[in-house]
């Protein structure tokens, strides 16, 4: 690019900046190593005419490259946001001045941490361009809905009022799903006191009446590629034909499947027809109608019934469920309100362990439940035997610690849901790798991704699908594709029916984001996207694997095939890259890589070690700022880089900060493993897998492997992030400096 | 401030020889000092507190707190009963709360009332203790005001306890964590202990009486937790506790081999010396085990 | 066994929980229970109750009559409400334990030798004779409730603290010769037995429906 660069660079004198450091050496380093064309202070930089002042430069074509010497990237965004240039933020405020005390003997080594940022923004700036969307995608208001279940159906009808087309594709011959197999549902309205109707008739008839959503019933999905704003999708219809469509984006809703009962020997589900399960219950209290429930064995109108809590579930036994599939507690609740109802005389007795009534009203429906006379007994169920007709209970009584036994016409076992969520891709993946001749896949995809991946989305534990828990609960590790209901994680309809409405707003939300060339979520907006630069690459596929999103697919040659609009931003291809081809116009090898090189490393004769700092700018670095806030002070010696993931993260950073005579390294990304909160799920797994081998670099430049250290960090670990900063200063004061200054 | 009229309720242990009457001479000093009159229901009896159950049933309970309540709304209507004792507080305030909520009760107990000519008529009438008066009309500004020998350089331990804790309490306080017996420590000039384990820990109550051991356990935690905290002194709100509490220390002291000599006294008592008044008005002659700085203030 | 607990048993086959519900005080609140165990963890007395205060609401739902009315458990409360305002449930445990231990006792079923129960007897009789506690006589008849030789051993061991009172003039040696007392004797004596009888009809209609 024979493009001139022309960089501003802007130093704010406000915050008492002005007062704590000497700006003039700033000034004079901005334009001398910095290369800056000009450069300039303010009283007040973030103040209307601070603001202006850029703007006109920028608007005079005097600069195409900007700094902003003030506060944090994270404060005043609205201020400083030019979009049409490709701009950098040094950090004096919450990265220099209000972690150094104001004392005579500091301000030397806190001048020096300002010069060093300042020419680290100036070079990083350097190799930063506009960010440019590729075009690569056009606006396709079209949401595809897998599932017409209860959570399908509300996202059908939230998408289509939101002024979205939709199309639902659903297996089997009518939409309701398991809903519409229930007789009545746990309340969702105060006082949360009886069984309300399940609504599922009213959306059906919603959905019916809807010109926006067209519904395929016993029809299927047998192919789907693309990326948000232009997925073709192949569906099998009903009609024997097949019909391609493309979409915006797609809801996963393809629910659960109940948990096979026939597993539970030791309840004698399979040899008494009076053992059945809560969706049996159900098929019997739907043909009662409010009247007398009659068990299935002789017909005899049922007197006494005991409902069985966790059954094969929160349980370690083999072919048992581990997990606790959420709405069991207040579905036997319910169901045994349906005898209490019917005639208060029939004794219900509800034996459970731990009863767990999530949601707004559970604790008033449980309550409502006693109020009826339900019997509930903290008591673990041992067998159940047929006693000349009548159903024997064993039962030991927990709060008693004694082993009883209670005769029942009938016996209600809460059996757990099992997600429908397709291929385990990973498992797949564990065959491969196993070489194994068995094809040990005998689930049907639901997707059929053409995806590098594999044909479904990625689960996360017990074959639910991985969908950010703890922050993003809908973004699911597929892009334009969002997993809504029981598919996810168990829950009942009143919270699927929640899924499904923020579901659709994510699928809106992909949508109008792909047809801008923008980023989905979590950086929404980000005009930028990676590319590589083909002549170097070695299709190793390192970045094919490790993408979190599987956002890249390989074409016939094996080189790495971006798809713009699935990709989240957070650079762990450009991080997994071995050969440094992969790249942001803002964010890449260089403009991380020469800021690295930029600092200034004393003599050794100084002793004044240099550390640096990557930081996760989703966690770590707003950790880092509010202990600033906080004015809690860490070493001068520390130079902090913010990365977009520590994902992102390549080995050469930390080979290179080595070489050059960094005495320290210290990478803070998010937590890793089941219970992540890493923003880019992957990321920060993936960093600290690459650093497992760093320490062989170490040996080979024979160094301290102390000298490099990993951690997870949360945004509140205000004092811990501070703290592992200084922890490095003091492991370098112990084992001494880095040999490597020149 | 003009006069305070209430409607007090005694109780059987503030009688003439009985065991707080100390109590209610330090209280009559304390409404001298505050001009609070209070005009005793006629003829009353006794709450059964909580421990007549056994022969007591629900109702001739409710009718024992309902006769009281009646005699008051036919003498002193309009005033509040003001009770000083934490079980004739808490048996009355109950009965007349257990009475509105359940009307078959409330018919069944006015049948009783009829062998005595009285009726519950309203059953408006709000039932309180003491330092609920003492904060709530005064409050802790007004209170200070009185004081005219700060109790200076003394840390006491406000031992709650149980029953004017819970279940009503005092408005606004916790019932883990009540502050007001350390805030009337404070406005009369000594210092309060901030951390006082046992506050709100139960000293057996009526059981001290039958189960003698069990409670005696109960009670030497409270001490020595008033100990932990540097306390040289007790002050407590109820009639119980005071006696539980203080009464037991040489018994306490021979099973457990402690050396246990904690003064415990009403808040009357402390306010009352605060106020300037002497010993023999303060009540400070009722202790048993002496409160010797108490003493030498109220002498000074 | 009283003649009335035989009808109970027979009225309320099976379901203890019920006879609780229609006769002991606050009884319908035990349905309520969830089990927490926090009243029994709250509980000064905890350690000593056969059966903490969670443990007995199981035993009422299990239809353990016998074991529940005859059990020592609700006479370990010292009515510090310590339970009733922990209780997530708002249950009026204090008052259920009053209740179920008056029912037990009204019904013989009681245990013998508990000395809550005849201290708590006591009291009721002492206030019962001229309306206020006679605090004296209550005080002798607790050292002598076990009998002679035991009283005058329990009587020995207390007299510091009697002397301890007596010269605080806390403790009035001169109301063994009667003390005070409510001066309408006669109506607070009928209004108590008008109460009493009462409550009894309650209990025994409650039977025959």
């Amino acid at each position: 690019m024979a493009e001139v660069i022309k960089t501003g660079t802007y130093i704010c004198k406000g915050c008492d900046l002005g007062h704590r450091l000497d700006t003039d050496q700033l000034e004079n380093i901005a334009t001398g190593e910095g290369g800056a064309v000009l450069a300039k202070q303010h009283d007040f930089l973030c103040s209307q005419v601070g603001v202006e002042m850029i703007r006109e430069d920028i608007d005079k074509g005097e600069i195409n490259r900007l700094v902003i010497a003030a506060c944090s990237r994270r404060a005043k965004t609205e201020a400083f946001r030019f979009d049409d240039i490709a701009m950098t933020r040094v950090n004096l405020r919450e990265g220099v001045i209000w972690i150094r005390p104001e004392t005579d003997e500091a301000k030397e080594t806190t001048q020096e941490m300002a010069n060093d940022y300042v020419r680290m923004g100036c070079t990083e700036v350097k190799f930063m361009h506009t960010p440019d969307p590729s075009h690569e995608q056009t606006l396709n208001k079209h949401i595809l809905v897998v599932g017409g279940g209860y959570t399908g159906m509300t996202s059908a009808l939230e998408s289509s009022k939101a002024g979205y087309l939709v199309t639902i594709v659903e297996k089997s011959d009518s939409l309701g799903g398991t809903a519409g197999k229930l007789h009545k549902k746990v309340p969702t309205h105060s006082p949360y006191r009886d069984p309300e109707d399940t609504g599922v008739t009213e959306l059906t008839a919603l959905i019916a009446a809807d010109p926006n959503i067209t519904v395929h019933l016993q029809s299927k999905i047998t192919n789907t590629e693309g990326a948000p704003g232009r997925f073709t999708v192949s569906i099998s219809a009903e009609s024997g034909n097949t019909i391609n469509e493309t979409f915006g984006s797609i809801i996963q809703a393809s629910g659960f499947t109940a948990y096979d009962a026939n597993q539970l020997t030791e309840f004698a589900y399979t040899d008494n027809a009076d053992v059945i399960t809560q969706l049996e219950l159900e098929a019997l209290a739907k043909e009662a109608s409010g009247g007398a429930i009659k068990r299935p064995s002789d017909g005899k109108e049922v007197e006494r019934v005991i409902f069985v809590q966790c059954a094969g579930q929160r349980s370690q036994k083999e072919g048992h469920l581990s997990y606790c599939s959420g709405f069991c507690c207040n579905t036997s609740i319910k169901q045994a309100m349906y005898f209490k109802d019917s005639n208060p005389d029939i004794y219900t007795n509800v034996i459970y362990t731990d009863l767990r009534t999530p949601g707004a009203g559970g604790e008033d429906f449980y309550r409502s439940g006693q109020d009826k006379g339900i019997t509930f007994t903290k008591g673990t169920v041992n067998t159940i035997a047929n006693n000349n007709g009548n159903l024997s209970v064993n039962y030991k009584d927990i709060i008693l610690d004694e082993d009883s036994t209670l005769d029942v016409d009938l016996v209600v076992l809460a059996t757990g849901m099992i997600a429908n969520s397709g291929v385990n891709i990973d498992a797949v993946k564990e065959d491969e790798d196993a070489d194994s001749t068995e094809v040990a896949v005998p689930v049907e995809s639901i997707l059929n991704l053409q995806y590098r991946q594999g044909p479904d989305m990625p689960q996360l534990v017990n074959g639910f699908v991985d969908s950010h828990f703890i922050c993003f609960p809908y973004e699911t590790r597929r892009t334009g594709i969002y997993a809504a209901g029981p598919v996810r994680r168990p829950m009942d309809t009143k919270q699927a029916a929640d899924d499904a409405t923020g579901a659709a707003m994510k699928a809106i939300q992909a949508v109008e984001n792909a047809g801008k060339g923008r980023a989905a979520h979590p950086r929404s907006g980000d005009l930028s996207f990676p590319s590589f630069r083909k002549e170097g690459c070695t299709q190793c596929k390192r970045c094919t694997v490790e993408c979190p999103f599987g956002a890249i697919n390989e074409d016939e040659k094996g080189y790495p095939q971006y798809n713009e609009s699935r990709c989240r931003r957070c650079g762990t291809c450009m991080g997994a890259c071995p050969v440094r081809v992969i790249s942001f116009e803002n964010y890449s090898i260089d403009t991380v890589g020469q800021q690295i090189k930029a600092v200034e490393i004393p003599e050794e004769s100084e002793e004044k070690p240099r550390i640096l700092v990557l930081a996760c700018e989703n966690d770590a670095y707003p950790a880092l700022d509010m202990a600033a806030l906080n004015r809690v002070e860490y070493s001068p010696y520390v130079r902090v880089v913010p990365v977009r993931c520590l994902g992102s993260m390549n080995t050469i950073f930390i080979t290179d900060a080595l070489n050059s005579g960094y005495d320290g390294v210290v990478m803070m990304g998010c937590k890793k493993g089941v219970d992540y909160q890493c923003h880019f799920v992957k990321g920060s797994e993936m960093a600290h897998y690459r650093l497992s081998k760093v320490a062989d670099t170490l040996q080979t430049l024979n160094l301290e492997e102390e000298r490099v250290a990993v951690h997870e960090v949360a945004i509140t670990d205000i004092k811990r992030a501070p703290q592992l900063i200084d922890d490095m200063a003091k492991t370098i004061e112990e084992i001494g400096l880095s040999p490597f200054k020149f | 401030m003009a006069t305070k009229e209430y409607s007090f309720y005694p109780g059987c242990s503030s009688q003439k020889g009985a065991s707080s009457s100390n109590y209610l001479i330090s209280v009559e000093t304390l409404c001298e000092e505050l001009d609070i009159k209070l005009n005793t229901i006629p003829d009353w009896n006794c709450c059964s507190a909580s421990i007549g159950y056994s022969g007591g049933g629900e109702l001739p309970r409710l009718a024992l707190s309902a006769r009281n309540i009646a005699l008051s709304e036919q003498h002193h209507g309009g005033q509040d009963i003001v009770a000083t004792c934490a079980a004739c507080w808490l048996a009355t305030r109950e009965a007349a709360e257990r009475l509105d909520e359940n009307a078959d009760l409330m018919a069944e107990t006015n049948e009783a009332l009829k062998e005595v000519g009285l009726k519950l008529e309203k059953n408006e009438t709000k039932i309180r203790h003491m330092t609920e008066v003492l904060i709530e009309d005064f409050g802790y500004d007004e209170l200070g005001k009185h004081v005219k020998k700060p109790l200076e350089g003394m840390k006491i331990a406000g031992y709650v306890g149980c029953q004017t804790n819970r279940p009503f309490g005092i408005a606004g306080e916790s019932f883990e964590n009540p502050k007001y017996l350390d805030k009337l420590v404070e406005t009369l000039g000594a210092e309060p202990v901030e951390k006082y384990d046992k506050k709100v820990s139960c000293c057996g109550g009526a059981l001290a009486f039958s189960e003698p051991d069990k409670s005696q356990a109960l009670v030497k935690d409270i001490i020595e937790a008033a100990y932990d905290g540097g306390a040289e002194m007790i002050v407590t709100p109820c009639p119980v506790c005071q006696m539980n509490v203080e009464v037991y220390q040489d018994q306490i002291n021979a099973t457990y081999g402690t050396k246990f000599k904690m003064p415990v006294v009403y808040y009357s008592t402390l306010m009352s010396v605060a106020y300037g008044r002497n010993a023999k008005e303060s009540a400070l002659d009722g202790q048993i085990i002496k409160a010797k700085k108490l003493e030498e203030i109220a002498a000074k | 066994m009283s003649d009335l607990n035989t009808q109970l048993v027979e009225k309320y086959r099976n379901n203890f929980l019920q006879e609780v519900k229609d006769n002991v005080e606050e009884g319908d609140w035990v349905k309520m229970c969830m089990q927490c165990g926090v009243c029994s963890g709250s509980c000064p007395m905890g350690p000593y109750w056969d059966h903490p205060p969670q443990e007995i609401f199981m035993m009422i739902r299990a239809n353990k009559r016998e074991e529940v009315l005859s059990s020592n458990s609700m006479w370990m409360c010292t009515s510090c409400y310590n339970c009733i305002a922990r209780c997530p449930r708002e249950l009026p445990i204090t008052h259920i334990m009053h209740g179920l231990a008056h029912y037990a006792k009204r019904l013989g079923l009681a245990p013998k030798n508990q000395p809550t129960i005849k201290f708590s007897q006591l009291f009721w009789d002492n206030l019962m004779k001229k309306g206020r506690v006679n605090e004296l006589k209550l005080g002798l008849s607790l050292y002598f409730m076990n009998g002679f030789a035991e009283g005058v051993k329990k009587a020995w061991k207390m007299k510091d603290i009697g002397l301890g009172m007596t010269l605080t003039r806390r403790l009035n040696p001169l109301e063994i010769l009667g003390g005070h007392g409510v001066k309408d004797q006669t109506g607070f004596q009928n209004m108590i037995k008008k109460a009493q009888e009462l409550e009894a009809a309650r209990i025994e209609s409650s039977v025959k429906k």
